[in-house]
């Protein structure tokens, strides 16, 4: 659905030159979540922007939806939802008169808008709201009539820029419920998000960009095997013997005692830790107190850039 | 709704001819921007009100100079009325890059620039609205004065409110253009401030040219729209075969022409 090879894209201001996205390639399927993750200032807005039109990339090719961005970028409008970051409803308007204006931007019929502006309400929590005017909504309610606003004319491609930011963990749940169920009806999504936890809920695949670069792609599953392992950690008995024992296992990546026991690091916690519970176990060493830990996207991302998804600066 | 109804939307779109699709964007926009702007009463009360106030409070102040000499054929009114129907056309129209910016600041502006529609109708449909409440403005200022005591024929009043929705069109457009570029009210403030005066001094709207030194005719001559205020003038003493008639309608025409062009381009450039 998307190809783009070496994205780049410069902003000048003041006389001096800015990098926001340096030499990107993403690829994503059709019927994907796919997230664009990373602290603010990584360039994942701009590099959506680019591949929504609205920005002109200073260097590199990208094909979205089957139209090429630069010689037809109407055909990829035709074909693309786009939810920015801080929506873009005029507060004085009716929800209607956005929706049906929106459809019918893309060439929707007034009729057709409408009926259209109606199963979208139905569909995003917002089925009496039609005739309210826009600053009367509530913050969640706005943001579900921006994610109307994107799929108005039923587009198989649909970009969404930091969905959830300023919603509380419930409207945030009750959207991505929303957007787990665009992809159900065959839309694909690239979304942007600082927050962990929506890449990791929502996302089939996640690039995680830095710098202007993506750094590390994969199914979250995939990124934080990958890159950490999972942890075992258990009490035993005799923690010097147990030590002993362990360094001698290849799957074993990290030895490390702690409190009256011993710390692991493996590639599947889930598997591997019954192995080495019973290789323990048979050399008679007496074990207590198992516990598996996944580590956490921001565990990825310190890992892959040195710095915590969670401290860095906000742009 | 299942995955085939999702899809079935994209065939009707496919299958609609669309005719003129600029025109029909424009005129989308058109009434999108009308539905808002009437549920303003500010608004509303603000074009009908202003009109009124020029005539009530300025006219009077011109009874006593008319015998002055070099003062232009024609009573009071008919040189004045013109002068405030340009001066409406300019002033009415210059300052809508503000709502431009607001938009701006809404997101609505680039919402509407992901979606296929024409950026020319993007912009011609706001500008419609705008000349459509000038047009309102200058008729409804023309017939006041009639009732002031104001005489002109019809074509002539038809033809100086033509040239006002011309301006409007151009004045708006670059308004537009401006407000994308700068993107900023602190910025546009000044700028229309340091364009609109020297325009206003040196198109005779407040006192005829006639009535200045010869260096500052020679200037006002540079100013497009002083020939336009010329034009409205002639066409309210019902002068239709003055030159000056052609010159303000050409003058005024090439106005609005620029006003687009400049203002399409600026719609069409990405950072807008």
């Amino acid at each position: 659905m998307i190809q783009a090879r070496g994205l780049r894209r410069t902003f000048k201001s003041r006389g001096t030159t800015v990098e926001a996205v340096r030499g990107l390639d993403l690829e994503v399927e059709a019927g994907e979540i796919v997230g664009l993750l990373g602290p603010n200032g990584a360039g994942k807005t701009t590099t959506q922007r680019m591949l929504a039109t609205l920005l002109v990339p200073t260097a590199g090719e990208a094909t979205v939806a089957g139209c090429d961005l630069r010689r037809d970028p109407n055909g990829v409008r035709r074909q693309l939802g786009y939810v920015s970051q801080s929506g873009g409803t005029n507060p004085a308007a009716k929800v209607d008169e956005e929706l049906v204006t929106q459809a019918q931007l893309y060439g929707m019929s007034r009729g057709a808008a409408r009926t259209r502006a109606g199963e979208l309400r139905e569909l995003l929590d917002l089925a009496e709201l039609g005739g309210r005017v826009i600053r009367t909504l509530s913050g969640g309610q706005r943001r579900r009539l921006d994610v109307a606003l994107g799929l108005m004319h039923a587009p198989r491609l649909v970009f969404l820029d930091e969905p959830s930011t300023g919603l509380d963990p419930q409207t945030r749940a009750n959207l991505w419920t929303h957007i787990r169920g665009l992809r159900e009806r065959g839309a694909t999504i690239l979304l942007t998000t600082h927050y962990l936890e929506e890449a990791d809920a929502l996302c089939d695949r996640i690039q995680i960009v830095d710098a202007g670069t993506i750094v590390a792609t994969g199914t979250p599953e995939e990124l934080k095997r990958r890159i950490s392992g999972d942890l075992v950690t258990f009490e035993v008995d005799d923690v010097a013997r147990a030590t002993e024992l362990l360094r001698g296992w290849s799957d074993a990546r990290e030895v490390t005692a702690v409190a009256r026991g011993l710390r692991v690091t493996v590639d599947r916690g889930d598997t591997q830790a019954l192995v080495l519970m019973r290789a323990l176990d048979d050399a008679g060493l007496k074990i207590g107190a198992l516990h598996i830990a996944h580590p956490s996207l921001d565990d990825v991302f310190l890992t892959l850039t040195g710095r915590s998804l969670r401290d860095a600066p906000p742009a | 709704m299942n995955e085939l109804d999702y899809y079935c939307y994209l065939r009707t779109l496919d299958a609609e001819p669309i005719e003129a699709p600029m025109l029909r964007d424009a005129m989308i926009i058109f009434r999108y921007q009308m539905r808002l702007l009437l549920r303003e009463p500010v608004w509303i009360a603000v074009v009908l009100v202003q009109p009124l106030l020029y005539l009530a409070l300025f006219a009077p102040l011109l009874e006593s100079i008319v015998k002055t000499p070099g003062f232009p054929p024609g009573d009071a009114w008919q040189v004045f009325v013109p002068g405030l129907l340009v001066q409406l056309g300019i002033f009415g129209s210059m300052f809508v890059g503000f709502a431009i910016i607001a938009e701006i600041r809404f997101g609505t502006v680039e919402r509407m620039r992901v979606t296929p529609a024409s950026r020319f109708g993007l912009l011609l449909g706001r500008v419609m609205r705008d000349t459509l409440v000038l047009l309102i403005q200058a008729a409804l200022l023309t017939l006041i004065a009639v009732a002031f005591g104001l005489r002109v024929p019809l074509v002539g009043a038809l033809i100086t409110v033509g040239i006002v929705g011309l301006l409007g069109v151009s004045l708006a457009s670059l308004s537009y253009a401006a407000g994308l570029w700068l993107k900023s009210e602190d910025a546009l403030a000044p700028l229309l401030n340091m364009i609109s005066v020297p325009v206003l001094l040196l198109s005779g709207i407040l006192l005829p040219m006639s009535l200045a030194p010869r260096w500052l005719q020679r200037l006002a001559q540079v100013n497009p729209f002083s020939h336009v205020v010329e034009a409205a003038r002639a066409a309210f003493r019902n002068d239709l075969g003055d030159g000056a008639l052609v010159a303000g309608l050409v003058a005024a025409a090439a106005l609005a022409v620029v006003g687009l062009t400049v203002a399409t381009r600026t719609f069409q450039r990405e950072s807008a």
